[in-house]
């Protein structure tokens, strides 16, 4: 599966309403570490479908990450039936992130 | 088993981990997040010979992608613990254990945590230590900066540009910074000099809204931005001689004082912690290790 574009408008659907467990990743053009994460994130979403990964732009959806209280990126808020569940923030290695996804 | 097993994906890591794979030493890096440590927060690199300006992810990539060409492994895990065994040592990972005949330990610095109770919940939540990474979520909204040196004024310089106020906390009545940068942050309408302050308690919820001083003073801000300096980062280094504040003790030549461990960059005691400086460390730590070997 791809990365799917996080908004004001989909969060509902793609995020809350999921039912596999979804990473929400929220960063900035901006942000040194976001995009050394980046690639990491495009492996996790094509390696499996039984979960989603989402990015959320934080300058252009800044209400959404308000909602949220992100105030520190790369933050990555894990949701699993519509409730956060794990938090993380700053660079993860792939294997603790797919440990917080559940995949063996 | 290899021949060497390097803690830390930074500049000093990634170095020996280029000495090493030239010298055909079987070796793997073992890095908790990302190649790169502090660079990858640094935008702009203008002090790097023969790169008159990079950015640091840029910087951290091609250092990362060379130490792969040369063949070494790269694994993403984070070490807690190192022990003796027949032959060498273990290295041992949340994820795996590595068996290594020598050990390099580039694992940097930190920045100083304040100490204070529900700090850690709070970071991310209005607790921030790097104003350049963070600055930006507080457009408009009040701020304070607390430390005394240079970082900590450049920091308050960087916020006002951005936030509707920044109060400048410093428990000494007089700064360490001296010179032009002093005076801007003093000339700084937005910026309001709180010294002599001590600050006693976080105040919030789920998000940091104010600090209360000693004195039970209180000061309302969204944001707190704690630049009181880096320390050693090593939760594995106990067995390993170090000086006050952490640092190991090693001199030039990166021995610590075990045989067949060493030390590389910004966590060993040295004068001066830059990225040629932890390159250099990294070279000299992989030297050490491979006469070791022989």
């Amino acid at each position: 599966m791809k990365i799917i574009e996080g908004t004001s408008e989909n969060f509902e659907t793609e995020v809350i309403k999921s039912t596999k467990p979804v990473l929400v990743d929220f960063n900035a053009t901006w942000c040194p570490p976001c995009r050394a994460l980046h690639p990491t994130l495009e492996e996790l979403a094509e390696e499996s479908d039984d979960y989603k990964i989402v990015t959320v732009d934080v300058d252009a959806e800044e209400p959404l990450a308000g909602a949220y209280g992100v105030s520190s990126i790369p933050c990555l808020v894990f949701f699993r039936d519509g409730e956060e569940y794990d938090r993380r923030i700053g660079l993860q290695p792939k294997k603790r992130l797919m440990k917080i996804l559940g995949v063996k | 088993m290899y021949d060497i097993a390097i803690i830390g994906g930074g500049p000093a890591g990634l170095t020996a981990a280029i000495y090493a794979r030239r010298a055909s030493k079987k070796c793997v890096v073992l890095e908790a997040t990302a190649c790169g440590g502090q660079i990858l927060n640094t935008n702009k690199i203008t002090n790097y010979p023969a790169l008159a300006s990079v950015s640091g992810p840029e910087l951290a990539q091609n250092m990362e992608q060379q130490v792969a060409d040369l063949g070494a492994e790269i694994e993403f895990d984070k070490v807690t613990a190192i022990s003796h065994i027949d032959g060498g040592f273990e290295v041992i990972g949340e994820d795996e254990k590595y068996s290594a005949r020598s050990v390099i330990i580039a694992t940097g610095t930190t920045p100083r945590k304040l100490g204070l109770e529900r700090e850690d919940e709070l970071i991310g939540r209005g607790i921030s230590y790097c104003a350049t990474c963070d600055g930006a979520f507080y457009k408009d909204k009040a701020v304070a900066v607390y430390g005394g040196g240079y970082s900590a004024v450049y920091s308050a310089l960087y916020l006002a540009d951005i936030a509707s106020k920044v109060y400048f906390i410093h428990h000494h009545d007089k700064l360490r910074a001296a010179g032009d940068a002093v005076d801007s942050l003093r000339n700084n309408t937005k910026i309001q000099m709180l010294l002599g302050e001590e600050i006693g308690k976080l105040l919030g919820g789920n998000r940091l809204t104010g600090v209360e001083f000693a004195d039970g003073r209180k000061v309302d801000i969204d944001g707190l931005f704690v630049s009181i300096g880096r320390e050693p980062k090593c939760d594995f280094c106990s067995e390993l001689a170090t000086d006050g504040e952490g640092f190991i003790v090693a001199d030039e030549d990166c021995e610590t004082s075990v045989p067949g461990i060493f030390v590389a960059g910004d966590i060993r005691t040295k004068a001066l912690r830059q990225i040629v400086t932890a390159t250099a460390d990294g070279a000299a730590a992989a030297e050490a290790a491979i006469k070791y070997l022989r």
